[in-house]
């Protein structure tokens, strides 16, 4: 079972991005769920997604989970919020920030001694996609962090489940994925 | 007017919304009349978008209310179309006053129930408030635990409720957020196997046959109500569960997968078991695997028809069982919770010697962990091995403060 965890502002697509990775992974086989916390959350508000895998179907409905990975696709939320609740020793963050990965573990010494990745998914979306909706800039950081599959073999597949967007936002969103992809350090 | 069909994978990847949207689309409809509440809204909303691509041949009746929403689909129903809508928990106690209508009027109507605690204090996530508000409505009630049942349940909510011997209106019900908006892998039926399985809608008594007057929504006094209220009842006990049981066969054919009025896992030997509803069967059916690696032989009894009640694949199912917990999602307001009373029911009068305990849990959507039922298979085991029930006969899992238990 691989487990993720997102958090994320209410309108930053985290829920989005959870919905097609999940559709990504199940092309492959693997049983997915992907669900999110909202309450009556607004546009702005903190909020998780998540993300299960397996090679099983997947019973369990708890919402509890002790993450494989988190993803933090707002900068803010590192210190707003503690995304290090519930982790395991071997938990992976991917973290959007203009800081380096060092700078942010000294910033937020809670992630001191974690394995933390850092990539600007707000900065990349801004200057690719036009607007911050960091979400599948992540899901690009973490084919690279998680050698999960072949980055074309994601982009395809991403291009498929935006298709009912517009040529230029589908084929922004892919620059942005690969971006993040070689970006994320 | 030609409609589109729809190109579906064999496998997509849907939330419970969605997949009951495409059920609606799938069994093309005639009316929807619908007003929006959290979680339910995709639904509707869904079968609207696909009307207006032309995927779905019907109407999109937009109401001022969940009680005009029902009200617009009792007369699309009386006026002879395949009608269905869907709503949760505030919008479902609006809509009480027109479900028992529609019973009594032996209207099929499908109604998605997507769960939710009832106000106050305000709440939008699951819980079972509103399940068991309606359950006397007079309505056939299904329940989904994950996004693959809330779609399969509506294709056969239909066989049955329109089937000329029955003609009573089913709910299909799956958890707020944690079926409704909870993304999984969902094995789809073409849409020609998906209307075939459904079958194309024959009228009753339909309003707009004119060579056939007939009048719907009489009144009848003490001259004829009970008989009138008898006779349904009569047929939700003897015609009902059969119909119900050749639409699950018919299903299983068609798709492989198989519907149990009560769903049994890990029964055959169990000597403890939780019985329970919506996503908790799930959950419990992974912890009671996990149990069985400890040696407490767990098993786990989901309810899938809760109307009619299967009174007797309950006795059946629980009959060796030593030690059962029914767990209830909803606030039993000064009682034992329901599941509790009904398996009571199910169990006296037979040689069970079964131990049974009430709990009370995940109430506003709060979560019902693995952790929590692992505590609970030990309870039961340990009240197993004493040979009698070692706690109050009602407790609350997961709530915060002082331990309430009652009875």
């Amino acid at each position: 079972m691989l487990e993720i965890r997102w958090h994320s502002r209410a309108g930053q697509g985290a829920v989005t991005g959870a919905k097609g990775l999940a559709d990504v992974i199940s092309t492959t086989g693997k049983h997915v769920q992907a669900f999110a916390f909202y309450g009556s959350a607004k546009r702005g508000a903190a909020m998780t997604a998540y993300n299960r895998v397996d090679d099983k179907v997947i019973m369990n409905h708890e919402k509890y989970m002790e993450p494989d990975y988190v993803f933090v696709i707002d900068p803010a939320l590192v210190f707003t919020s503690d995304v290090t609740i519930n982790a395991k020793e071997s938990t992976k963050y991917i973290i959007t920030t203009h800081l380096s990965t060092e700078e942010l573990q000294k910033a937020q010494p809670k992630l001191e001694g974690k394995e933390v990745y850092t990539v600007d998914c707000i900065k990349i979306a801004q200057e690719t996609i036009g607007r911050a909706i960091p979400n599948t800039p992540m899901l690009g950081a973490f084919m690279r962090v998680s050698e999960m599959y072949d980055i074309e073999f994601f982009k395809e597949n991403m291009k498929r489940i935006l298709a009912k967007l517009p040529q230029k936002i589908v084929d922004a969103n892919m620059i942005a994925i690969q971006r993040a992809y070689d970006e994320v350090k | 007017m030609a409609f589109d069909k729809m190109e579906l994978r064999d496998i997509e990847v849907w939330d419970g919304n969605f997949a009951a949207a495409q059920a609606l689309r799938q069994a093309q409809v005639d009316v929807v009349a619908a007003y929006p509440i959290t979680p339910s809204t995709p639904i509707v909303e869904g079968y609207a978008k696909f009307k207006s691509d032309n995927y779905v041949e019907g109407e999109f009746v937009m109401v001022e209310s969940e009680h005009a929403a029902m009200s617009g689909c009792i007369g699309a129903a009386a006026a002879g179309g395949r009608v269905a809508t869907a709503t949760s928990s505030q919008g479902f106690a609006l809509m009480v006053e027109t479900l028992y209508q529609a019973a009594g009027m032996r209207l099929p109507i499908v109604l998605n129930v997507v769960n939710r605690a009832l106000a106050a204090p305000l709440n939008v996530n699951g819980d079972h408030s509103d399940m068991y508000l309606g359950r006397d409505s007079g309505w056939i009630q299904f329940d989904a635990y994950c996004p693959q049942e809330a779609y399969d349940l509506n294709f056969i909510a239909f066989k049955v409720s329109e089937d000329h011997d029955v003609r009573i209106p089913a709910v299909v019900n799956q958890d707020g957020f944690m079926t409704s908006h909870t993304a999984q892998g969902v094995h789809t039926l073409t849409d020609d196997d998906a209307y075939g399985f459904v079958g194309t809608y024959k009228p009753m008594n339909d309003m707009l046959d004119f060579e056939h007057p007939v009048t719907h929504g009489v009144q009848t006094e003490e001259d004829w109500h009970f008989e009138h209220k008898a006779r349904q009842h009569n047929d939700m006990m003897t015609i009902v569960p059969g119909k119900i049981e050749e639409a699950f066969a018919a299903f299983e054919k068609l798709t492989g997968r198989k519907y149990n009025k009560v769903e049994c896992y890990d029964m055959d030997d169990a000597d403890v078991a939780v019985v329970c509803m919506g996503t908790s069967v799930e959950t419990a059916r992974e912890v009671a695997k996990e149990m069985r690696e400890e040696g407490i032989k767990a098993g786990v009894v989901g309810i899938r028809v809760l109307r009619p009640f299967p009174f007797f694949e309950i006795a059946k199912a629980l009959k060796d069982v030593k030690a059962v917990a029914a767990l209830d999602r909803s606030a039993p307001g000064g009682a034992a919770g329901m599941l509790f009373n009904e398996i009571a029911g199910s169990l006296f009068n037979t040689d069970s010697k079964m131990l049974l305990s009430g709990y009370i849990y995940g109430l506003g959507g709060r979560d019902l962990t693995k952790a929590h039922l692992v505590d609970l298979y030990k309870e039961l085991q340990a009240n197993a091995d004493a040979g009698k029930v070692l706690t109050k006969q009602q407790q609350f899992i997961g709530v915060r403060g002082p331990k309430l238990a009652y009875l």
